[in-house]
Formats: C-alpha cells, structure tokens, sequence
C-alpha cells in the first residue's frame, strides 16, 4: 500500500511571523501575498523578536492580527512618523510600516517625504493598488488618468483631478533615500523578486543605511469590478506601464557585494 | 538646589528633562519655541532624542510611537500647533498610553498673534479631539508652579495611562522669575519599560497598541473603561489654591495667570475692606466642582476672571449650580487684564450684592 519509494518532503508551511487568523481580505486581493512574503523574511531573517511594525489605515487596518509581532496601528498617513518615534527609542530594533497608497500618497504625503529626506532608518511596505480599497473604491492619488472609481465615475480627468503620483520616482531624489525598489504582485516571477527586494529592504535597515520603501503593485478586484485574474492581468498592461518596476534607488554599500 | 533665575519655557523643558524624559518631539511656534531650543540643546548633551519634526501633526505622532514604545515622552506648542495635534491626542486617548503636552496658549482664533490668552481652556480640557476622552489637564501660574506640575505629569500621565496637558499661556511661557528645579533622574532602563510597551515580542506574545475596535459592544467596553478612570481621576486628583477665603463674602475664580493678576487684586480690595477670596484652580480636568459647591454656601456672590470669553465660567455656574450669582470679566485675544480692571469688577460686585 504505501509506496516504499515514497519520501515526505514538506513543501508548504505557515511562517511563525503570521498567525493562525484567517484574513478579512477579499478573494484575489494581494494584500494576503506581501503579508505572506514580509512574514517569511522575517523567519527567515530570525527577526521576529526583534521587530516592530506599524500598521495603517485602509484595508490592511488589522494587519496586527495576522502579523504574529509586535504592532501599533497608527492614524492615517501617519505611520513614517509613529514609526519614527517607536525607532528613535528602540534603535537597535527593526521597525516597518505597511501603507496603502491613499494613506502614503495622499493624507500621509508629508510624512513619507520627511521620513525619507531624514534617512529615517526604517522599512516601508507600499501596497500600490490604484484606489481606495477600504472605504469603497475612491480615487487614490495613484489612480490611473481615465480609471473609473467611485469618485470618478466617469473616469479620472487629469484636468480635474490632475496626475498620478509616482512615490518611487519622487522618494528616490531624496539624499536620505537608500533603497527605493519597485516590484509587482501579479504573477509568481514577479512575487519571487518582491520577495528578494523586501529581504534587502529589511537588510538595508539592519545595516543602518538609512530609509528604504519597498512599492508593491497590488490588486483589487473588488473595487476595479473585475475577476479575481483579470485583476492580475490589469496590473500587467495598466499599472506596470504608469508604474515601471525597477530599482530607483540603491544604496552604493549594496551594490559592492 | 538653589533658585536661580529662570524663562518659563526653559524651566518646564528643563524640568521635563530632570523628570526623565526620554524623547521630545515638537515644532517651533511662538509663545513657546524656546521649550524647543532647550531641548535640542540639552536632549543630545544627555544621549536622549530630540527631534524637530516636519508639522504638528507629525510631532504628535512620533510622542505616540515614544509613547507605545514605553518612554516619557512629550511635545510642547501653542494654539494652532495643538489644533493640529487633536487627532494624535484622540488615538492616544484611544490607545490609553502615557503622554505630557504643553501649551503655551496665544491669541486667538485663527492665526491670532503671540500674546498671552487662555481661550484653548474648552479645546483642552472638554477633550479636543473626537470621541469621549478627558486629559487630565494642569494650570500653572508661576514658573516654580510649571515645573513642578511638569515633574508630576510624568507620574500622572503614568499611573493612570493617559495624556496630561500643562495649560499656560504666553506670558507664562515668556517670563522669568527665581525659580528651583528638581534633582535630575536617569532614564528608565530598556528592561524597565512597562510590559505592554512595544519593545520586541521576545519570549512573550506580541504587544498590540491601536484603537480601533470595530464591534460597537467592545468600543463601549473601552469607553466605560475610560470613564471609570475618569471618575478615578476625578476623585483623586482635584487640584486648586486658596487665598483669604475664611471669612471671605465674594470670591473670584480664575485659573493661571489671571489667577495670579485677580491676587493682586484682591490684596487691593482688602485694603479697601472687601472681604474677598481667591479660588485658582490647578486642576482644570478634573475640575474642582465640589469645592466650589461649597463655595457657594459660604460667599454671597462670584466672579469669574479669564483671559478668554468665558470659558470656565460654565464649569464654574456647573460648581455654583445657581446658589449664589456669578459673574464674569474677561480679556480676549491677546488681551491681559490689568488689576485695577478686576479691582473694579469686585468693587461693583460687593455693591451689587449690598443693594
Ligand atoms: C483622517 C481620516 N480621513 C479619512 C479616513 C477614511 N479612510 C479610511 S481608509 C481610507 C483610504 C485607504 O486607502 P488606501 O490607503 O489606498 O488603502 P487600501 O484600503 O486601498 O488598502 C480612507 C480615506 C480616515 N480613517 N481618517
């Protein structure tokens, strides 16, 4: 009955940086694919102890109760300057947020700028989706010229509403910037070199380098009023064209390995 | 230690700094920007964080990170500044960790000017931000009192797990008087940091720190937590001064600064055979109703001195609750009232209640 030739090889597991809690995120949305990806670095950093993080307002509000660490939930746009006090005061520890683009973008425009032009030396995750997933699909600051939301429901008018921000482009000039990497969700090539950017990332604060971001281009179906998979091939053919993938800024310390 | 001749916006950042405060965070504004200076001066000097931040509104959200991660920690502004810092208050309320802010108050409203005025008495202390929260909030009148109540703000905002606002004015953040400071503590060690702060989840469960509870019935459970250390509040740490109120007739009622002019005041009308009182209050949450309940029965009338429309005027006839009249004279906008002026106002006051 049972094969002698067989050998039980485990291919699947849960990080210990994430909990047991099923997430409240949609079907298709990629908010759980970077929980999943920072949860693994971490282990695999041995950093779990040692971390901080601060979550945002918007959809991953509660990331707390996936992320098994500790974390502060800091008001909107507000968390480059939370996460800039909890590291100012526990500077040997690894401290992250995790934003979306209306809070990092928008309302919390500010503070990713001084965050950045300070070298703050923490780590930012920003999940990029084109649109405000929490309160039900409003135009970002990132939303694409034409992109119907619920806000603009005929599509985004730049003459109206003007042009999307690029927040890798626009951090990236900053002297006190040492890691500003863009990266995609939507296929799992692109999900391994996410995966790679935020273990540097979190290397780059470690080693004190100063600020890094890593951009995550995300989706959301629900809010786009698409399936779950062609949510993944709009990332492809309208996102990466406004939104390149590339590394826009790398510290010269990492590039002499 | 001995007295020595001090600014009151040094004397509060410097009494900060001795009471163990580990990380300032702030933005220049005047009446208060030299609380500011002191500490970018002194908190490197002492291998403490000293930041100067792009906004209010980011000031306050760094002293909430410092606060979360365990340390004291405070922030100082004036009027607008604190306008901005109303919703880093409300999640801090929300989040119940401890922290110290000062305002140096200004004229008003809108950009106003720079002179002394106490109109952000209603803003601090019913709260300010959204949602049902009571700083505990602290009301020197001279610089010995703003370091003294800056020292015990610590150990308040500590012991009961909330902000403490010191409420002064631009005068008081701008004049100098003899004054002594406390002896310096060290700050707290990294292993005496309390167990909910966030520090690492090393060899325990992970530390959550939000204020966010999305099922009404458990938001409700937090607020009715909070009003019960607001009714805690209210029972242990009523603060106020008296002056020549035994067999007083009238009192006047004022906090601060203009508690200190209506000082002066009263010593004239006594001289003129006034039998009339001082009641300052130092704590304006929790607001001393009782005693001036009592008050009311002892005095045939009360006058209210701010420098602002009548702001405490309300808690005050809440205190009264109609037992004897109550009357008010106020400066507004920038506008501090002479002594001759108040003098006046009790005079008028003895011979309304004569007639
Ligand atoms: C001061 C303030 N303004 C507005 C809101 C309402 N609000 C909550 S989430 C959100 C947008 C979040 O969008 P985004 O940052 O893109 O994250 P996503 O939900 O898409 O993950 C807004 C406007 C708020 N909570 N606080």
């Amino acid at each position: 009955m049972t094969n002698p030739e067989m050998v039980e090889s485990l291919i699947y597991e849960k990080p210990e940086s994430l909990t047991d809690i099923g997430t409240h995120y949609c079907p298709g949305c990629t908010h759980g694919i970077s929980h999943r990806l920072i949860a693994e670095v971490i282990d695999e950093m041995g950093a779990r102890e040692d971390i901080i993080g601060i979550a945002p307002v918007g959809c991953a509000v509660f990331a707390y109760n996936y992320f098994n660490m500790d974390f502060a939930e800091a008001a909107h746009g507000r968390a480059p300057a939370m996460a800039t006090g909890v590291k100012r005061v526990n500077p040997d520890k690894v401290v992250f947020t995790y934003q979306g683009d209306g809070d990092l973008a928008s309302i919390g425009a500010a503070e990713i700028l001084h965050a950045t032009g300070r070298g703050e030396n923490i780590t930012v995750i920003f999940i990029n989706n084109a649109i405000y997933g929490m309160t039900g699909g409003q135009m970002a600051p990132t939303t694409l010229p034409g992109q119907r939301t619920t806000s603009t429901p005929l599509g985004r008018d730049i003459e109206l509403h003007g042009f999307p921000l690029r927040m890798c482009e626009i951090l990236s000039q900053m002297d006190g910037a040492a890691y500003i990497v863009r990266r995609s969700l939507h296929d799992v090539a692109h999900i391994r070199k996410a995966k790679k950017a935020l273990r540097t990332a979190f290397e780059v604060q470690r080693q004190g380098l100063g600020f890094s971001m890593v951009e995550l281009l995300s989706s959301c179906p629900t809010n786009w009023n698409i399936t779950a998979e062609d949510s993944l091939k709009w990332i492809e053919t309208h996102m990466i064209p406004t939104y390149p993938l590339g590394d826009y800024k790398v510290h010269a310390a990492l590039s002499v390995k | 230690m001995a007295k020595e001749l001090l600014k009151g916006n040094d004397a509060f950042a410097e009494a900060a700094i001795r009471a163990g405060c580990e990380a300032y965070f702030g933005y220049p504004i005047t009446p208060q920007t030299e609380a500011l200076e002191h500490m970018s001066k002194r908190m490197p000097e002492l291998r403490r964080v000293f930041l100067q931040a792009e906004s209010e509104v980011a000031a306050i959200n760094m002293v909430y990170g410092a606060a979360c991660a365990g340390v004291r920690t405070m922030t100082s502004s004036s009027s607008p500044g604190i306008s901005l810092m109303m919703e880093g208050l409300s999640y801090i309320a929300g989040s119940e960790v401890p922290v110290v802010v000062v305002n140096v108050m200004r004229g008003g409203p809108g950009l106003g000017n720079i002179a002394p005025s106490q109109a952000d008495y209603n803003q601090m202390v019913k709260g300010g931000g959204h949602g049902d929260y009571h700083p505990i909030v602290l009301a020197p009148a001279t610089v010995q009192e703003m370091i003294d109540l800056t020292v015990e703000a610590f150990d308040l905002a500590e012991k009961y797990r909330t902000i403490v606002a010191i409420l002064a004015d631009g005068s008081l953040g701008q004049i100098m008087e003899p004054a002594e400071l406390p002896p310096m503590q060290p700050v707290r060690k990294l292993k005496d940091r309390p167990s909910w702060a966030l520090t690492g989840a090393k060899k325990r469960d992970p530390n959550i720190i939000s204020s966010i509870y999305i099922d009404p019935v458990e938001e409700e459970k937090v607020n009715l937590r909070l009003m019960a250390k607001k009714a805690e509040i209210e029972a242990n740490e009523v603060r106020f001064r008296e002056l020549l109120l035994d067999d007083a007739e009238f009192a006047v009622v004022a906090f601060g600064t203009a508690g200190r002019i209506a000082q002066s005041a009263i010593t004239e009308a006594r001289a003129e055979g006034i039998k009339v009182g001082l009641m300052r209050p130092i704590s304006l949450f929790p607001f001393p109703y009782e005693r001036i309940h009592q008050l009311a029965d002892e005095v045939k009338a009360m006058l209210v001195v701010e420098m602002n429309g009548g702001q405490m005027l309300e808690d005050v006839r809440l205190g009264v609750e109609g037992k004897v009249p109550v009357s008010f004279y106020g400066r507004m906008g920038g506008m501090v009232p002479m002594p001759e002026e108040v003098l006046e106002e009790i005079q008028k006051l003895a011979r309304s209640v004569k007639n």
